[in-house]
């Protein structure tokens, strides 16, 4: 039975309720006297409030009350940064959540109007006064690192947040003894992460208790619940987090965002429950968005393709404030990725993190590691067309050898486990790469140029352990943790502290418990998402939820497991040491017949009548898990489009993902994971950007100036995977929600500018749009001797 | 102000005062508590408020609640028949057609809409027809998979 649980691609568990319309979602959330909030945000990029008055609005039909920052005055501290980077000069500057005196990027927020409906909420903005001395503004990371930039925080010269550097091997002696160096100037533009459900918040405060309840769409609900008690300065045992069904995340829910803030303070203030629900132009305007690099990259090598060293300088765009977690992505989950799959000498890369007048940058799928794989991707491409060679030979030639059991690399890391040389191989013998080659040896087709595209890349997954949390200046732990409770029948409830949002859980979590005790996966339910009901968890985000709570939940499970063995020998008459299990049995060695089953022993140890002396009653365990290092995903992408030279169309012919996540516990949600995650990274290549104006508006600002791939764009994506069990996950598994974005953007964008480079193309900016593709070939026309 | 409405949703008829300017999403929604329509954007692109309008699909945030005067609506909560799921909802589950669900109502309901018009459609016309409902968990294969097993066609299967 176990083999059949583990692995095997059963229906999600969550899906009736999402498929009926019977979830429920925090905006579809009504409570009695409910009010309804809108925030009033600023038009400006930047801005002095030179006056502020909210008595036409408070005096509007259905208006309950108007409250700007004055109102919030030593009643809601500002939104914390959560990530300390240390040894980086961090400067963080306070992020009001009801602007103070300044406002820094559009969107930022001016006024909050409470009443009985959201229409009466939203009409009363109009009616909210607010006169603004506009300033400069700077939106480009480069452009507000340089002097005469205006200038963002009083306090903060220059702009800079940050400058961290990561420095491993003698990155100088390999430029030095190079034969050949390649550079180039990358611009990971800044995208915007679109969960399809947009933000919102439900406070509730009774007076009464001073107990605040919040419905909120969030990643990680036991983050929100501890920020808020120091934002708000409630009493953390008094407040309750609970992330209902949230529609998705991208990172873009990991954040404890001003907005819930101040509708919280809106509920504690008036007594009743307030509901405020983001537009989705706010969406755009203010809820995290991600990237937002300018790279400049140096790789140096042997004539042979044997790379050397590599050498960067990041400036990473932070928008106005910083938010909950964003210093660690450009540079902790960037800056340590950067020797990816390669056996690489030396590296080092200095990132300057920039405050400019956009929107707060976080996380984002993938979250620094699609920024450091595209760089080191780009330049094996541009290696191996400055050396002639194939770029599939270039990274042949440099991969990490196959390991089982820890590879050191160059920043410190240890990798698990992996085998990139077979992920190459397999992927290239699938999509027949030769032939490929061979078609596009034979010229375009129509005008039609034909580009084939890699990227192999490696990425960390499973964010832990705690100590390495500190160290990096987390400010909280990376473990996670798992209840699983036997009731009498033998059905089984598992609590865990990470919060899943779309990715399944409910049900591979069932599965992990149905394969470890054997109990059917449709008799566990998973409780997730409710600070008062589940455990402490540091959420789900950076792939880390079966990374780390899935171990969680099998150690568990084996806990259960042990203590039913007992029962099941008492019960049996015979020692401890003489029993066995397997598929939910246990029985004496070499007398299967006889045997109980965990439903027999779960019955016993609920209903207690005869329990071995010494065991507890009840059939319960828990495990707060901690693990002892990162996982490392890997895998080797494949794509193939063909490039239009007329008018610079792009089409995505092929895709080929293969991705190594160990052993899959359900390969139906892998792929669709696959699926999922490569779409966002092509978005990335060919269409989607977040672009502001000279001024700092945000020209983008819907979804229909902002293009996000569409079912009509795309081809079928052709899924194939490896199997290498990480040696320090008791399930071996190393988690798969990034992979795709981490890898796809990089394959789309060689793939792309492989099929430009008859026409003399080398570099074209994100996203590869016709107009810029069309450009790109005739500038180089103009251009050519 | 408000004028009277009535309004059918999923067989159950709703007779209401609204604003004249209240959309038919909200008057879903907020009016009548059936929350499975969902909001997702505020240019009409996203898709996820797509219902039936006496048997045709609409993104109920392009019309006012007073256009829908005297219609039949049908929302994602009026699909199945009783515990019975409609084919495409199976089909969305069997094949793996939603991760985090918000855009399901209404990618269910355009797919309603697509088969209705093209019974045995082709991948590129399922791919096509779906255009304009966004997903950004699927990257759409499943969903493709899902339509193709509901309309009970191996048409385009490679």
């Amino acid at each position: 039975m176990s083999t059949r649980i583990f692995g095997s691609g059963i229906r999600r568990r969550e899906d009736p309720r999402l498929i009926t319309g019977s979830a429920t979602y925090t905006d579809d959330l009504t409570l009695p006297r409910m009010a309804h909030a809108a925030m009033l945000r600023s038009p400006h990029a930047h801005a002095r409030i030179t006056s502020i008055d909210t008595s036409r609005a408070a005096a509007a039909p259905g208006v309950v009350a108007a409250y700007t920052h004055a109102d919030t005055e030593g009643a809601v501290a500002p939104a914390p940064c959560a990530w300390h980077l240390p040894d980086s000069d961090l400067k963080m500057a306070d992020y009001h959540c009801l602007a103070k005196d300044v406002v820094r990027y559009v969107g930022d927020i001016v006024a909050v109007v409470v009443a009985e409906s959201r229409y009466a909420a939203e009409d009363a903005l109009e009616l909210v006064d607010v006169g603004y001395e506009p300033l400069p503004a700077v939106i480009d990371p480069e452009a507000a690192a340089a002097e005469g930039a205006p200038q963002l925080h009083d306090e903060i010269a220059g702009n800079q947040a940050f400058h961290w550097q990561v420095a491993g091997g003698d990155v100088d002696a390999a430029f030095a003894e190079a034969e050949v160096v390649v550079s180039d100037r990358i611009i990971q533009q800044r995208l915007i992460p679109n969960a399809m459900e947009p933000r919102a918040a439900l406070a509730s405060y009774t007076r009464a208790t001073g107990e605040l309840t919040v419905w909120n769409t969030t990643q990680n609900p036991h983050i929100v619940r501890f920020l808020t008690s120091l934002v708000l300065g409630l009493s953390e045992d008094k407040i309750r987090v609970i992330a209902p069904e949230v529609g998705g995340g991208f990172g873009s829910k990991i954040a404890a965002y001003p907005a819930d803030f101040v509708t919280m303070f809106c509920s504690r203030k008036l007594g009743r429950p307030v509901k405020w629900t983001e537009t989705r132009t706010e969406n755009y305007q203010a809820t995290t968005h991600g990237r937002d690099h300018v790279q400049q990259v140096e790789l140096a090598a042997k004539k042979d393709g044997t790379v050397l060293g590599l050498r960067c300088t990041v400036h990473a765009g932070m928008g106005a404030y910083l938010s909950t977690a964003a210093p660690g992505i450009p540079t902790i989950l960037h800056g340590l990725m950067l020797s990816g799959v390669y056996t690489m000498p030396a590296v080092r890369e200095d990132v300057y993190g920039i405050y400019t007048n956009g929107t707060p940058v976080e996380a984002y799928r993938g979250a620094g590691r699609p920024e450091a794989t595209f760089m080191l991707e780009r330049m094996m491409d541009v290696l191996a067309a400055r050396l002639d060679m194939d770029p599939a030979d270039v990274r042949r030639k440099n991969l990490i050898p196959r390991f089982e059991d820890g590879h050191d690399v160059v920043t410190s890391l240890t990798y698990d486990s992996g085998d990139y040389p077979a992920a190459l191989d397999k992927v290239l013998s699938h999509a027949d790469y030769a032939g490929l080659r061979a078609r596009q040896k034979a010229g375009p087709a129509n005008g039609a140029y034909l580009g084939l595209g890699l990227a192999t890349y490696v990425e960390i997954c499973g964010l832990g352990p705690s100590q390495v949390a500190g160290a990096i200046g987390f400010q909280g732990g990376l473990w996670e943790s798992a209840i699983v409770r036997f009731h009498p029948s033998g059905k089984v409830h598992v609590f865990i502290g990470a919060s899943p949002h779309g990715q399944g859980e409910e049900t591979t979590f069932a599965q992990i418990v149905g394969s470890e005790l054997g109990v059917d996966p449709q008799d566990v339910k998973v409780f997730h998402g409710d600070t008062d009901n589940t455990p402490m968890g540091w959420g789900t985000y950076g792939s880390r939820t079966t990374a780390v709570g899935g171990a969680a939940l099998a150690l568990t499970a084996r806990k259960i497991r042990d203590k039913a063995k007992v029962i099941a020998a008492h019960l049996l008459e015979a020692a401890v040491e003489d029993m066995e299990y397997e598929d939910g049995k246990f029985f004496v060695k070499g007398a299967p017949d006889q045997h109980k089953t965990i439903g027999d022993i779960a019955l016993m140890a609920n209903v207690a009548w005869n329990m071995p002396k010494g065991v507890e009653a009840g059939l319960e365990a828990s495990t707060f898990y901690d693990p002892p290092n990162f996982t490392f995903p890997f895998g080797a992408h494949l794509a193939v489009v063909e490039v239009d030279a007329e008018t610079g169309a792009v089409t995505l012919k092929r895709y080929v993902a293969l991705d190594d996540c160990g052993p899959q516990i359900n390969p139906v949600i892998v792929e669709g994971q696959v699926h999922g995650g490569v779409v966002q990274g092509v978005g990335q290549a060919l269409w989607e950007e977040a672009v502001y104006d000279e001024g700092g508006q945000l020209v983008t600002g819907s979804m229909l100036d902002y293009a996000l791939p569409r079912a009509d764009l795309l081809p079928d994506i052709e899924v194939l995977s490896t199997v290498t069990p990480s040696p320090h996950h008791p399930l071996g598994v190393k988690g798969i929600g990034e992979a795709g974005t981490i890898a796809s953007t990089a394959a789309v964008y060689n793939a792309v500018l492989d099929a430009l480079r008859p026409l003399g193309v080398s570099s074209v900016r994100m996203p590869l749009t016709p107009e810029r593709v069309w450009q790109a070939i005739r500038d180089a026309k103009k251009s050519a001797p | 102000m408000t004028v009277p409405v009535s309004i059918t949703v999923n067989g159950q008829r709703y007779d209401r005062e609204v604003e004249p300017r209240l959309l038919l999403v909200h008057f879903l929604r907020e009016v009548i508590g059936s929350t499975g329509t969902k909001v997702g954007c505020d240019t009409s692109q996203c898709g996820a408020c797509t219902v039936l309008l006496d048997g045709i699909s609409l993104k109920s945030c392009t019309a006012l609640a007073v256009q829908a005067d005297g219609a039949e609506v049908t929302t994602i909560e009026g699909l199945a028949a009783g515990e019975a799921l409609h084919p495409l909802q199976d089909a969305f589950w069997e094949k793996h057609g939603l991760q985090c669900g918000f855009c399901t109502p209404g990618m269910i309901m355009a797919s309603h809409e697509l088969l209705r018009v093209t019974p045995d459609p082709s991948d590129a016309q399922i791919r096509h027809g779906l255009e304009g409902n966004l997903c950004r968990c699927t990257g759409y294969q499943n969903i493709v998979r899902a339509v193709r097993q509901a309309a009970g066609t191996t048409a385009g299967q490679r």
